[in-house]
């Protein structure tokens, strides 16, 4: 029996320790499937990390590293290269390692920091031959920056995450020719800082409303056809154009890995593809919690962090029967506001609320309502799909209010 | 000089290999691929037949029945994962009834048991997901699923086990006549033999007319897939067949043996024999397809779309004969040749022993091989028994088929030992699940590396120019 079993030891798993510690939770187990603590991070070798959350520019590694250190400090147990294989909705968590074997613990308290994967090719039905070249970026990222391995020479990206765009120099600087990078919709879900240092910076085209159609070569990639997409996204056919390259990187969207969270019945977001929570990242299993990317996903590990330490809190709070629950509101959103979190508030308190947009938008207003009344509004220069948004809300607007609507407006 | 060569290393040759070497034979396979099961035998539907649909009095009817009845015992002797899930074939109008009532009657003629036509209420309580528009369907309760590309991995694992050699990346460009027999020759290599059996699948007609006989030809037909997410893998437990047409059996909709849901295949007469590209218009005509026999298709499920070349014989049946003293040609196998394939192997040794060949039952034959699923099939105090006495068998490496790093070493040992990413995907599952290889392929590429004392350079998707790395970065320190 343990108080609080941790799922994943990147940077949401590692503050949701640590702020659970903080609170005097000591009876702490983060198991991770790596031989590292640090998640993502540890792949994630450019500077960018932690402008919000230390005032300065770190990189990946070093972001993690100061929470490793603080872990290692408190003295919280880490078991590494431990995968979990199950998770129940009574909190038996069943792992493996090549030390213990299969082992099974029980915990009063879960946190799920999972993380989240890479969506392949196969997802998108991309037609032509299946040779040797073709890579999700995470991968190529992976190998090129934890490996010293180079995944091709003459490159073309697919997609406009943020990893894409990081590949696109990184592979750049180390040699390769990026011949451009393809987006099927007509604007980046990337940042707007890395579309101006990894690709602008670099002279690499980026065309917005393409696709890839076909792929060939028959041992290794040989080139692409691209084309133009309607307003539907359907590929034009006169727009088709063949691209000599020998490898395709993918960077077409990340998905939360929630198979565990789905093994312990926690209900999921058909949006978010991760957990629905509350203002405390409670799931809809009491006691399971959820944060990071496998909860949605995050562009900012800033943000990870934050969320992690609310979970962290909350778990703690749980473990002493101390989390409160006096009201029930649910959050609606009106499509142009695609999702919150949390989708759920469950106590009176101030409860800072994530949004995403479907679409970029300039001069917005973001409206909060009862239903009825407005309860609050914030003007917004421009909003995009690619940059996580939020609103505070106060305690007073809570009072009396049985359901919250998020809805954009262009003024 | 070998008794027997077998030219192809798919599940014909893999299982002649395998009824064959129960004889004190020398056996060799030749196959010019890096792997073994490249071919025809790496993507297909993986269905054993019931065998209601080849023509009465056909050698496909005859070997498909029989061979259908003796898969699910050579399943289990070779670790092999078989499942009797029964298949349905469905129909909408009068015209499909009047087909199906033809493959009933045709089925009982075969000599197939349990056949039963099926009203709408006994369809739609058998699969409560099919369409409302199905009204009846032909239900054969002996269709079954199976590994095809394990059948055949597994079949030339436990040949080699009993002696049979298996050269890879041997291609076979000449055939000479010899005194005792013949000469198989590469490009590079060469070998000789007594007896010659031609399994090269849709290149059966080349390597025949290598050995002077072009009384056959072999055309490719393709037939495209779309495989979806495990969580889709309980859409329908039996498998689904349109009714039939002229170009074969319709597109289907199965359950696999691991699974995932398989949605396809289609088919289209092409020329090129290595052309297994899948095509816009393939894949968007198997989704909708399958919104026709199903009340409602999962989207966005996805995990990989993939192509198969039939290798369609110009005779319309099996070719199994020997055109010249020596020389066996089994061309022409396309469905239900996998179904067929434990009874065409028992078939060709009835040829070769009534040819004058003499043949000693071994003493020592080891009939079963540790399957490839011990480890994922094993109780868990088996499985900790397994990892205290191996820890890699306790560290994940695919982490979306919970492939462990102790099940991609024994694919890397094991007979026929995999070489490339696929041959590991194709014994393990690593790779094969919803991310398809993200996370886990450099970390196989290292254990391939590592176990063949080879560089990470010089690892293949699938032999030949499919390297996946290209080189190191500036600042790799072993550069
Ligand atoms: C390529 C990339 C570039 C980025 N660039 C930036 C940037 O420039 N600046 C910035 O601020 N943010 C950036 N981000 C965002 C930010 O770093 C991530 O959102 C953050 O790392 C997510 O943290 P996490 O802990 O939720 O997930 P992860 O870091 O993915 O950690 C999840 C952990 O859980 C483990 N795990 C998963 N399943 C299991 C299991 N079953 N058993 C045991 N362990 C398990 C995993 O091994 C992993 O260690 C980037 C993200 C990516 C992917
Ligand atoms: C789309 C599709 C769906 C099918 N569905 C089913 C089904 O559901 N049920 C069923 O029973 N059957 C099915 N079949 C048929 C089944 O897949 C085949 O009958 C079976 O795989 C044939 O095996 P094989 O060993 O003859 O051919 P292959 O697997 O093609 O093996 C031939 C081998 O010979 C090698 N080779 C060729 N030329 C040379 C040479 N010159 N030198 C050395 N090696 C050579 C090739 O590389 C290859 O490995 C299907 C087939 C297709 C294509």
């Amino acid at each position: 029996m343990k108080d609080l079993v941790i799922i994943g030891g990147g940077p949401a798993g590692m503050s949701a320790a640590l702020s659970a510690f903080d609170c005097g939770i000591k009876d702490i187990l983060i198991l991770e499937r790596d031989s590292h603590l640090g998640g993502v991070l540890q792949q994630c070798i450019h500077n960018g990390f932690g402008l919000q959350k230390f005032g300065e520019e770190l990189t990946g590694p070093e972001y993690a590293f100061r929470y490793e250190e603080k872990i290692i400090k408190s003295g919280i147990e880490v078991k590494l290269n431990t995968m979990v294989l199950d998770i129940t909705e009574d909190k038996t968590v069943t792992a493996t390692n090549p030390h213990d074997g299969i082992f099974q613990i029980k915990a009063k308290a879960v946190i799920l920091a999972m993380g989240c994967r890479e969506r392949p090719r196969g997802a998108l039905n991309i037609a032509g031959s299946r040779p040797a070249g073709i890579f999700t970026a995470g991968t190529a990222q992976k190998l090129v920056n934890t490996k010293g391995l180079l995944p091709g020479k003459s490159v073309v990206i697919l997609g406009s995450g943020d990893i894409g765009l990081i590949m696109a120099k990184r592979l750049t600087l180390e040699g390769a020719k990026v011949k451009g990078v393809f987006e099927l919709m007509p604007y980046s879900g990337g940042l707007a800082r890395n579309i101006q240092q990894c690709l602008n910076d670099f002279n690499i085209p980026l065309r917005l409303s393409h696709t890839v159609v076909e792929v060939h070569g028959k041992e290794r990639v040989e080139g692409i056809t691209v084309a133009e997409v309607d307003e539907k996204r359907v590929p034009i056919e006169s727009t088709k154009e063949f691209i000599p390259c020998d490898t395709l990187l993918l960077s077409v969207g990340l998905i939360p890995e929630n198979e565990l969270s789905k093994s312990a019945n926690v209900k999921i977001s058909p949006v978010t593809n991760g957990a629905l929570v509350d203002q405390n990242r409670q799931t809809s299993v009491s006691g399971i919690f959820a944060c990071g990317n496998v909860l949605h996903v995050h562009d900012l590990v800033d943000f990870v962090s934050d969320e992690a330490e609310i979970a962290g809190k909350s778990a703690a709070k749980y473990i002493n029967n101390d989390l409160s629950d006096s009201t029930e509101i649910n959050i609606f959103t009106d499509g142009k506001i695609r999702y919150t979190v949390p989708q759920r508030i469950t106590d009176l308190t101030d409860v800072k609320v994530y949004f995403r947009v479907n679409n970029i938008y300039k001069n917005v207003n973001i409206k909060v309502t009862d239903g009825i009344n407005t309860l609050l509004t914030k003007k917004r220069p421009k909003v995009s799909p690619g940059e996580m948004e939020s609103v505070t809300l106060k305690n007073d607007h809570l009072k009396n209010v049985k359901e919250l609507h998020f809805s954009l407006e262009v003024v | 000089m070998y008794d027997v060569v077998i030219i192809g290393a798919g599940v014909i040759g893999g299982m002649i290999a395998r009824a064959l070497s129960r004889y004190d034979l020398k056996i060799c396979v030749l196959e010019k691929e890096n792997d073994v099961a490249m071919g025809s035998t790496k993507a297909n539907s993986a269905i054993i037949h019931a065998g209601f649909d080849a023509p009465v009095g056909s050698l496909k009817a005859k070997l498909n029945v029989q061979g259908s009845q003796m898969m699910e015992s050579v399943c289990k002797e070779l670790g092999v994962k078989y499942i009797r899930n029964g298949s349905l074939v469905v129909g909408f109008n009068d015209t499909d009834l009047k087909t199906i009532l033809d493959l009933y009657n045709r089925g009982k003629k075969n000599g197939v048991n349990g056949l039963k036509i099926l009203n709408s209420e006994e369809l739609h309580e058998l699969e409560p997901a099919l369409s409302r528009s199905a009204h009846f369907a032909l239900y054969a309760p002996t269709g079954a699923i199976v590994c095809p590309y394990g059948l055949a991995v597994a079949a030339i694992g436990n040949a080699m086990d009993n002696g049979a050699e298996l050269k890879c990346n041997y291609n076979v460009k000449s055939i000479t006549k010899t005194d005792l027999g013949f000469e198989v020759s590469s490009y590079t290599e060469k070998v000789s033999t007594k007896y010659i059996i031609n399994c090269a699948g849709l290149f059966a007609d080349e390597v025949s007319a290598l050995a002077n006989d072009s009384s056959f030809t072999i055309r490719p037909r393709k037939g495209e897939y779309i495989l979806l997410d495990k969580e889709c893998g309980k859409t329908v437990t039996h498998t689904i067949f349109g009714p039939p047409s002229s170009m074969g059996k319709g597109i289907l909709v199965s359950p696999t043996v691991d699974g995932n849901l398989l949605l396809g295949p289609t088919s289209v007469d092409f020329n090129e024999k290595d052309n297994k590209d899948t095509t816009q218009v393939g894949l968007s005509s198997i989704q909708s397809k399958a919104c026709e026999y199903l009340a409602t298709v999962p989207t966005g499920k996805n995990i990989t779309s993939f192509c198969g070349l039939r290798a369609v014989g110009s005779t319309g049946d099996f070719i199994i004969e020997s055109p010249q003293k020596g020389f066996i040609n089994v061309a022409g196998i396309e469905s239900p040749g996998l179904s067929a394939s434990p009874a065409i192997a028992e078939y060709v040794v009835d040829m070769l022993k009534d040819s004058g060949i003499v043949m000693h039952k071994k003493k020592k034959y080891i009939s079963t091989r540790p399957s490839a699923t011990r480890f994922r099939d094993a109780s868990l105090e088996e499985k900790n028994k397994m990892i205290s006495d191996n820890p890699a068998y306790g560290k994940i490496v695919c982490r979306c088929e919970k492939i462990t790093e102790g099940e991609i070493l024994d694919a890397l040992r094991t007979n026929p030992k995999a070489t490339d990413l696929d041959g590991i995907k194709r014994r393990t599952r690593a790779q094969m699940g919803r991310c398809q290889g993200g996370f886990c392929t450099p970390y196989i590429i290292e254990l391939i590396a590592r176990e063949n004392g080879i560089s990470f350079e010089s690892v293949t998707k699938f032999g030949a120019n499919s390297a996946v790395i290209t080189g190191k970065t500036k600042g790799n320190p072993n550069l």
